[in-house]
């Protein structure tokens, strides 16, 4: 269950191009850690980097350590897929498979790793879809399309399907960026359900976001475009957005930045 | 401001800001085509040219002038430069149209002369070329064979080598692969033909058989089932492989359930449409399968027959029957074809990813 991370001197490329830059930070478990910063500050890449989906962009390399309890994520031996299954993700974009029903949607992370037992695989696709808040609403049509939900449904959808395997850490890139404000509503109350399963970070740029749902707030970001995005500051949320150490998060978050 | 301008006495009519202007009435391409034609009748007719085509051409011509001329005059010439857009996509449609439909339709009148069950059901086995009678049966089997043969050579191959291009390749060897593939689509049926004939037949001995014509088939398909097959497998949303990745599930089995079926509507059909195209080839047929009057239902041994070359052979005869039979056995061949589009489409629709509530 929920583990702590810890980051330390961790730079990533996109070929030539440093994207970020010596970031070092620790997330705590059971926790969610909001990310903000301006566009291009290298907040999704440093949340690709936390379970290896960095190196699936073409020319995408790490430099550094991820610490998973005490596991390094880019240590020599260790299998991305494997770390993929211990670190969910959770997409901008709603994106269920287009070919598969609901169930199969949930049911799909487990079903593809050939892990599982028949007889579970139903209480666990209701066990996800009840944690996702979606249960009420689809358990009549579990067998149609996913692509026919709304929106926010489909979002609801897509972290059903990553709780499903039982992460151990949930990472969200900006999830309620294509959702209108209830739908929002629904699934930052879902963060606040899971949180106490699952350490989550999440990556917003509404900053009121992340004042409502994250215990802890990292303001990344890049000197100038072209630059590679650093981690200015992490500390409890509170702190952030009452009183923060660095002028430069003071000023992005009171809007008074460039 | 406006109002002003409006209220006033109308001396300067054209005024640049007015947003409505004259309108040709809805009616009047097919006025103007209707007119056309009948000029283009009647100057044909007038000056005695006996081929219809130059009557269509004039028609045509006509069509496009009268039309930039009665809008120039009317509505002004960036509207008359719109109609000739418009009225130039028409007339090359009904180009490309008409030898369609003409095609189809000598096929169809001249093919079902002798067309019936007799027809599908016989082989020309004891049947004199100048003598009415005989059937295609043995020309069907073989084609089914040798295609099927070959699509069970060159589909597999050509997906692989698709899956490899666009979710492994990226390298100096993805270049190549690219590149003699583009130069296989090129390849004239003959050559294809003449390769195995030089390896398969010569070299190594074998003697005419459905399978030897089936690998030249299979070597004209493998490069339209690359291309087909890449083409929709780009077109997969990378968010969904992503998507499937970060579940967990490894690479291949993220192509095999995730990738491979999101594109199965499109790569069915593009197998189906390299399906159609070589189930019409002669060339190689001819050098490796021999042709045969005999059913022989064994395409590893012995000369077979197929469509094409059945169709071949009957005109190359040139007696009424003969003919008759050529067209006949041209019209089963459309007919095979479309049947298999047909089948492609339905299959797509089926296998599609459904948005439906």
């Amino acid at each position: 269950m929920a583990k702590r991370i810890d980051v330390s001197g961790l730079s990533a490329y996109y070929g030539a191009h440093k994207a970020i830059d010596d970031i070092s930070m620790t997330v705590e478990p059971r926790s969610v850690t909001a990310f903000i910063g301006p566009s291009g500050c290298g907040k999704s890449t440093f949340l690709r980097t936390l379970n290896r989906m960095h190196e699936v962009t073409p020319g995408g390399r790490v430099e550094g350590k991820v610490m998973l309890d005490d596991e390094n994520l880019y240590g020599s031996n260790v299998d991305p897929v494997a770390v993929r299954r211990t670190v969910g993700m959770v997409f901008q974009r709603p994106n269920p498979f287009p070919t598969m029903s609901i169930f199969d949607n949930v049911a799909a992370g487990l079903r593809l790793n050939g892990k599982y037992k028949k007889s579970q695989l139903n209480d666990i696709v209701e066990k996800s879809l009840k944690g996702a808040n979606l249960w009420n609403e689809v358990k009549d049509r579990l067998n149609k399309p996913g692509s026919g939900l709304s929106g926010g449904q489909q979002q609801r959808l897509c972290i059903a399907r990553a709780i499903a395997v039982e992460p151990d850490v949930l990472l969200m890139d900006e999830p309620c960026s294509a959702l209108d404000p209830i739908s929002t509503l629904a699934i930052e109350d879902l963060i606040g359900e899971l949180k106490e399963r699952f350490t989550i970070v999440i990556v917003t740029h509404n900053m009121q976001q992340a004042a409502r749902v994250s215990d802890r707030t990292a303001f990344f970001n890049l000197a100038a475009v072209g630059q590679p995005g650093k981690l200015i500051e992490l500390d409890d949320t509170e702190r952030i957005f009452s009183n923060p150490s660095v002028q430069a998060t003071e000023d992005y978050i009171s809007g008074r930045f460039g | 401001m406006s109002h002003a301008i409006q209220d006033r006495p109308v001396t300067t009519v054209k005024r640049a800001s007015s947003l409505s202007s004259a309108r040709l009435p809805r009616w009047s391409p097919i006025a103007i085509a209707a007119g056309s034609i009948a000029a283009g009748i009647g100057i044909g007719l007038g000056a005695g040219w006996h081929s219809k085509v130059q009557w269509g051409m004039i028609a045509a011509l006509l069509f496009v002038l009268t039309t930039y001329a009665v809008t120039t005059k009317v509505e002004g010439s960036r509207q008359a430069k719109d109609r000739v857009a418009t009225s130039l996509v028409w007339v090359c449609f009904i180009l490309a149209v008409v030898p369609l439909l003409s095609l189809a339709w000598v096929t169809i009148s001249k093919g079902m002369e002798v067309l019936d069950p007799y027809f599908l059901g016989h082989s020309m086995n004891g049947v004199l070329d100048a003598e009415a009678g005989g059937g295609v049966y043995h020309a069907l089997l073989g084609t089914i064979e040798q295609v099927a043969i070959a699509t069970v050579i060159a589909a597999p191959i050509g997906l692989l080598t698709a899956v490899y291009l666009v979710e492994y390749g990226g390298g100096k060897l993805a270049q190549a692969v690219t590149f003699f593939v583009d130069v296989m689509t090129g390849i004239p049926s003959i050559v294809a033909g003449l390769f195995i004939l030089a390896t398969w037949n010569l070299m190594l001995g074998f003697g005419p058989s459905g399978f030897a014509g089936a690998m030249a088939l299979a070597i004209l398909m493998m490069p339209v089932v690359v291309r087909s097959t890449e083409e929709m497998l780009k077109l997969v949303p990378n968010e969904l492989r992503e998507a499937s990745l970060a579940l967990g599930i490894p690479k291949w089995r993220t192509i095999l359930k995730v990738v491979l079926p999101t594109a199965i509507g499109g790569i069915t059909t593009g197998v189906m449409l390299a399906v159609a195209r070589i189930t019409g080839e002669t060339a190689p047929v001819l050098l490796l399968v021999f042709g045969t009057k005999l059913i022989n239902p064994n395409p590893f041994e012995g000369a077979q027959s197929s469509l094409p070359l059945y169709v071949y052979e009957q005109y190359a005869v040139g007696t009424d029957a003969a003919v008759s039979r050529a067209w006949a056995a041209a019209l089963v061949l459309i007919a095979f074809v479309m049947i298999l589009n047909l089948v492609a489409r339905g299959i797509a629709r089926w296998k599609a990813p459904k948005t439906g509530r």
